[in-house]
């Protein structure tokens, strides 16, 4: 029995739902065309940042006009740069680079804050041949004059900027840090959002005892953290019109099976491809192969959600807390 | 003239009516010694040779004009054809300067003026880092090729690399301009930063109803308060037009930082009318698109919103009848200044120097030194503030300040008595200077003199321990700190200095209590060079002579008006002399000659008067030591009690003895430089002088380009970094300077960064000073041209050796003399991070990764190789047994009595 690995995400199709997420793994052809042969589904690109693009010129800039015009003899300090190359006309290289080696969809990723003229990089993206965009969206509300409403909002312009500037796909990547995710996911999905990726994962602060200095400090996922996204698809599923992408904590073939019957139509992959290589794409998708095999799956669009809170025979358990859950079984037993 | 040569003859004379009674030759340029100046004696010969004997032979006069970039007027014309037209024409004058000593300038009728009508003059006052000429200079484009208009610019700057003042004079008119000189009559000022206000006459130019624009950050409404008086005065009794703008602020909300220039030159054309509106604002806009069109569109369209924002921002003020300002212009120089300060200096400080007359020059052209002390810039924002409490006393700080704007010094505790009650001082508590023990320390920040730099902040190692951000010094604004540390410094000036010997603790503390005779230079805030000049003049000042190559450190040393070099409270200080690129190497080894020889015929003459002198007089002047300050104040004090005696003796042989008398006393010869003239220009020189064998310190202030000239690539540029010449990133390495001197043997050779390791830096400095042969220091030496945060300069030295993108070493003729070391010792660890990690942190490195990567990958990967071959290279070196021959320093013998040596005769 043959078994279809095709899913369907944004609109496009992919041979198989294992996603390589951004990371540095997609940040060249050469390793993008490794994963390629391991067997991905699709690609998303490395971030471009907002500030790469404001910021960078900026300080290019600023580098060109430091000290100039001090003395009659030095005018400036630095040659002209010729021709300007900044990030982001790298990563648009990069997109065409990808786009021309690669016959996976290629994903761009964009990740910014602020709505405002930076997202008409999004439009440049389409033209350099991106078949789909990743918004990532990080605002850290520490004012504490900033309401959550008004976050939120900033969420949703955000959005709305990047879909006005560009006609391919756009999927949103936002952390779980909402009052109510499933809100907040139909807003998004309103807002022009042709996915939803679940969820983002930040590099936090840590302190260095050595130095008494604070750094940002990357730890790479784990399975247990899965667990979050698993729930919210499940939730999910089937009551927003947009695509579904599991992120953060896919490391097995267990994982990606788990979330796929949970109601997710790709899974993101990163950490476990930085730990393991490229190959382990092939490991991950050959699992899931032989599991569906195992259980007579005839198709991953047979699988997909499930185990969905719409289909599966619990649909309270994806809303109970740990605690209640354990309650319960201790008091089972005394049933 | 159009054509000097070949001299044309026939031309010349064929072109002059046989009418002409008179000739005044006016040559830009003064030959010492000759007969009249080229063009002068020229015209003299072409008339003797061919003025036809028909005609009377005109009479000719010459005359200097314009030298040292000084005006050339139309009244200055005037008065040499008013001198040609009078009954007895000075043969040879002088026109622009007042010649009180030959009297042989020509008197200018100020008045006299030839500007036609219809031009509109206007003068913009800014600072060198606020784009004030590049805007100007734009607007004389846009002026030029978009209106009928005629247009001319010319810029002024001043000599100083921090808190620059720049004056820009732009000319048009519907006819062609021809005025090559100064506005002297402006129809528009604008004053770009308002604490020009309080220093300059800014508003001297402007003529009776002119237009003033000043960027203020008070409105219109306030702003009339915060003026000086003299300007209330001088905008009433003209009748100014007065307009203000906050464009700190718009440029600020339009992301643009300081850069005011947009906003302040929107207002310009708004309020001149020289382009109806809005094609003026739509002609800026394409002069920004033209300018920093390459950069991105975030650059243009942050310069867009500037402009846009100008207009709204700008008011006109509606001027009060009268001048009711509670404070005036601050003098030029504080009242305690000595006199020549006052009647010269301050006169060159106010822009007025062109008008003092050559009897207010020093005879010798020899300038006092210790000027930069009286001219108070107060440029800094923030201040550095002590918090004695945390402070650990280790020194740093005092010793890596470019303007010698914090100091630390040790006192009695009595002493505390008199201070001002805001003065800080904890109980000295270094064990390692038992000298001190029992007194007092101090950390105090010279508040006017300081640039606010911050440096001293990056590398103060104490922290607090509730608030690891606060340190053991902190920046605050300076407003409201300045008066009280302007006491406290004052009150710290008036403390004895210490001593202590040098040889007691590590150099590095006992360096820093001594004083600066090199201080607030206007070199560059967060300046890499300054620190280590300062620190040769705390431990050789009283003693130092230095030869100064151009560049940097001849433009912050002693450009006019004022002097760095400063002397101690016995009048002791640094001689300075600036000579050019290319031979300053020779200029300091002809110091050292010239100061051997006069030391030579002192010892002669004290041989032949030791009798008269008395035996043991002479005898200690002749072999006393003079390694340690306290050898050399000794033999001072001989020389004292010698001159008292050849005084009392009279004798020819006495004086000439006593004309001599003072070359007893050491002298440390220092010749100081950039890389630009060590490595590249200077270099054939310094070969030269390392070969001699001499008694002198050579000190390469390595910046790894020519910084003065605006960051051209030298030899000692590092692979891949991106420079002038070099905008692709250099492809080849930097030549190994230190490792080409020891090659020599018998050369002192140290390669040092301050804020890598100042303890070897002072140590060095030191062994470089007491080996009586060439000593070499090549001193790291951060930059503006590096595209660098400059108050982390000394963080980025300290990963520059870490990376091994520089090994700090010694090399010490002393050690392999004998056999029984090694000469060569390294100073700097086996490197700990990658190149790269130190490189991608500095501009013009991260440029090139920015601009073309993958150039920039591969030259980085050569430059990592070339770090890794050469600290294999220096480490075996290291290892390896060289002993040195008995190095032939050609001074160190005293010549046998009687037998003069080489030289003298």
């Amino acid at each position: 029995m043959s078994i279809d690995l095709k899913s369907r995400y944004l609109g496009l199709e992919l041979a198989n739902p294992v996603v390589a997420s951004a990371s540095p793994l997609t940040g060249s052809v050469d390793s993008l065309k490794r994963l390629e042969d391991a067997g991905v589904g699709a690609v998303v690109l490395p971030s471009l940042f907002e500030e790469q693009i404001e910021h960078e010129e900026m300080a290019a800039h600023n580098l060109m006009l430091y000290g100039a015009e001090l003395s009659p003899e030095a005018r400036g300090f630095f040659p002209e740069m010729q021709p300007h190359d900044s990030g982001a006309a790298r990563y648009l290289k990069l997109i065409a680079d990808a786009r021309k080696a690669l016959s996976v969809p290629v994903i761009a990723s964009l990740n910014g804050y602020t709505p405002g003229g930076w997202t008409r990089i999004a439009k440049q993206f389409e033209e350099a041949g991106a078949h789909a965009i990743e918004l990532n969206v990080y605002f850290l509300a520490a004012d504490p004059a900033d309401t959550g409403a008004a976050v939120e909002q900033r969420y949703v312009d955000l959005v709305a900027s990047v879909r006005a500037a560009t006609r391919v796909p756009v999927a949103v990547k936002v952390a779980p840090y909402f009052s109510a995710m499933a809100s907040m996911a139909v807003r998004l999905v309103q807002a022009g959002a042709s996915g939803l990726v679940l969820f983002n994962r930040f590099v936090q602060p840590d302190i260095m005892l050595e130095e008494l200095e604070v750094a940002p400090h990357l730890v790479l996922s784990t399975s247990d953290e899965l667990r979050l996204a698993l729930r919210w698809i499940a939730i999910l599923h089937g009551r927003v019109e947009a695509s579904l992408a599991a992120t953060g904590g896919a490391h097995t073939a267990d994982d990606v099976i788990k979330v796929l019957l949970a109601g997710a139509d790709c899974v993101m992959v990163a950490s476990s491809l930085l730990m393991k290589g490229p190959q382990h794409v092939d490991t991950l998708v050959r699992g899931v192969e032989a599991w569906m095999r195992e259980r007579e799956y005839e198709s991953v669009a047979q699988m997909k959600g499930s185990l969905s809170q719409r289909s599966c025979p619990d649909p309270d358990a994806f809303e109970r807390s740990n605690y209640m859950k354990a309650l319960k079984s201790y008091a089972s037993e005394f049933a | 003239m159009r054509l000097y040569r070949p001299f044309d003859t026939a031309a010349f004379v064929a072109a002059l009516p046989q009418t002409v009674r008179a000739i005044a030759v006016l040559d830009r340029t003064k030959e010492p010694g000759a007969i009249g100046e080229p063009l002068y004696q020229d015209i003299v010969t072409a008339l003797a040779e061919a003025w036809p004997e028909s005609a009377p032979m005109p009479r000719v006069i010459g005359g200097r004009y314009g030298l040292s970039s000084k005006e050339y007027t139309p009244a200055m014309a005037k008065a040499a054809l008013d001198e040609l037209a009078g009954p007895k024409p000075k043969r040879h004058f002088t026109v622009g300067i007042v010649d009180d000593v030959t009297h042989l300038s020509l008197a200018v009728d100020d008045a006299f003026d030839t500007e036609p009508p219809g031009v509109t003059r206007a003068v913009f006052y800014g600072l060198g880092a606020d784009g004030t000429v590049g805007a100007t200079k734009n607007t004389v484009k846009i002026i030029g090729e978009n209106t009928p208009l005629h247009a001319q610019g010319y810029f002024v700057y001043d000599s100083k690399k921090s808190g620059a003042i720049t004056v820009s004079h732009l000319r048009f008119g519907p006819k062609p301009i021809e005025s090559s000189y100064l506005i002297r009559r402006a129809d528009f000022i604008a004053c770009h930063q308002f604490e020009f206000m309080e220093k300059l006459d800014v508003l001297a130019l402007a003529r009776p109803g002119a237009t003033f624009l000043l960027n203020s950050p008070y409105g219109p409404d306030v702003v009339w308060a915060k003026l000086p008086r003299e300007a209330q005065q001088q905008i009433l009794d003209k009748r100014l037009r007065f307009f203000v703008v906050d464009a700190l602020a718009v440029a600020k909300e339009a992301g643009l930082a300081g850069r005011i220039n947009t906003v302040t030159q929107a207002c310009f054309f708004a309020i001149s009318g020289v382009l109806p509106r809005d094609e003026a604002i739509a002609e800026i806009k394409q002069a920004i698109r033209k300018t920093y069109g390459k950069r991105g569109e975030t650059v243009l369209a942050r310069n867009f919103a500037a402009v846009d924002a100008s207009l709204a921002a700008m008011a006109e003020v509606k001027v009060p009848g009268r001048a009711d300002s509670t404070f005036t212009r601050r003098p030029i120089v504080p009242k305690a200044a000595p006199d020549f300060v006052q009647r010269v200096t301050a006169m060159m400080l106010d822009g007025k120097g062109d008008l003092l007359p050559v009897s207010a020059m020093p005879v010798d052209g020899t300038f006092p030194t210790g000027t930069t002390q009286w001219e108070k810039r107060s440029i800094a924002q923030e201040i550095p503030i002590w918090d004695e409490t945390i402070c650990t006393q280790c020194a740093i700080c005092p010793l890596v300040c470019p303007h010698a704007a914090i100091r630390m010094t040790a006192f009695r505790p009595e002493e505390m008595q008199r201070a001002p009650a805001t003065f800080k001082a904890v109980p000295y508590s270094r064990k390692e200077t038992p000298s001190l023990a029992g007194m007092m320390y101090s950390l105090q920040v010279a508040p006017e003199d300081c640039t606010g730099c911050g440096i001293c902040v990056d590398v103060c190692p104490s922290r607090s321990k509730t608030e690891v951000k606060h340190k053991a010094i902190n920046m605050a604004p300076k407003l409201e700190h300045l008066e009280a540390e302007r006491a406290n410094y004052e009150f710290f000036l008036s403390l004895p200095e210490v001593r202590p010997a040098l040889d007691t603790i590590d150099g590095l503390r006992g360096s820093q209590f001594r004083m600066p005779l090199f201080e607030y230079s206007g070199a560059c805030s967060g300046c890499g060079e300054t620190p280590y000049i300062k620190l040769i003049s705390q431990l050789y000042g009283d003693r130092m002579v230095v030869a100064n190559a151009t560049g940097c450190s001849s433009i912050y040393g002693g450009n006019l008006p004022t002097t760095p070099y400063s002397q101690n409270a016995a009048g002791q200080g640094p001689a300075w002399a600036n000579s050019l690129f290319e031979d300053n190497a020779e200029f300091g080894l002809g110091m050292r000659l010239a100061i051997d020889a006069q030391n030579d015929l002192a010892k002669i003459l004290v041989r032949e008067l030791r009798g008269a002198i008395g035996e043991a007089l002479a005898d200690a002047l002749l072999d006393a030591k003079q390694d340690s300050d306290e050898e050399v104040a000794a033999q001072r004090e001989r020389v004292k009690a010698l001159k008292t005696v050849l005084g009392k003796l009279g004798t020819p042989e006495a004086k000439r003895l006593a004309a001599v008398a003072d070359s007893l006393v050491v002298r440390s010869v220092w010749i100081v430089g950039g890389d630009g003239w060590a490595y590249d220009i200077g270099y054939g020189g310094l070969d030269h002088v390392l070969a001699s064998g001499r008694n002198v310190n050579i000190l390469v202030l390595d910046t790894e380009v020519y910084s003065n000239t605006g960051g051209q690539a030298s030899k000692a540029t590092q692979r891949g970094a991106v420079a002038k010449f070099a905008a692709a990133g250099k492809s080849i390495g930097k030549k190994d300077l230190g490792m080409i001197a020891m090659a020599y043997g018998n050369v002192y050779v140290a390669q040092v960064a301050m804020g890598a390791n100042p303890v070897q830096t002072v140590r060095t400095f030191q062994e470089a000073a007491s080996w009586p042969g060439p000593s070499l220091i090549i001193a790291y030496s951060h930059c503006i041209a590096h595209g660098i945060d400059m108050t982390t300069g000394m963080s980025h030295q300290r990963d520059a050796v870490k990376s091994g993108y520089l090994t700090l070493y010694h090399y010490d003729p002393r050690l392999g003399m004998g056999g029984a070391d090694q000469p060569l010792k390294l100073d700097s660890r086996k490197p700990t991070i990658p190149l790269e990690q130190f490189t991608m942190k500095e501009g013009r490195y991260a440029m090139l990764a920015q601009a073309d990567p993958a150039r920039a990958k591969e030259l980085s990967k050569a430059a990592q190789a070339d770090a890794d071959a050469r600290w294999q290279l220096y480490e075996q070196i290291a290892g390896v047994h060289r002993v040195v021959a008995e190095p032939s320093t050609k001074k160190g013998e005293p010549p046998a009595a009687g037998a003069p040596s080489e030289e003298v005769k």
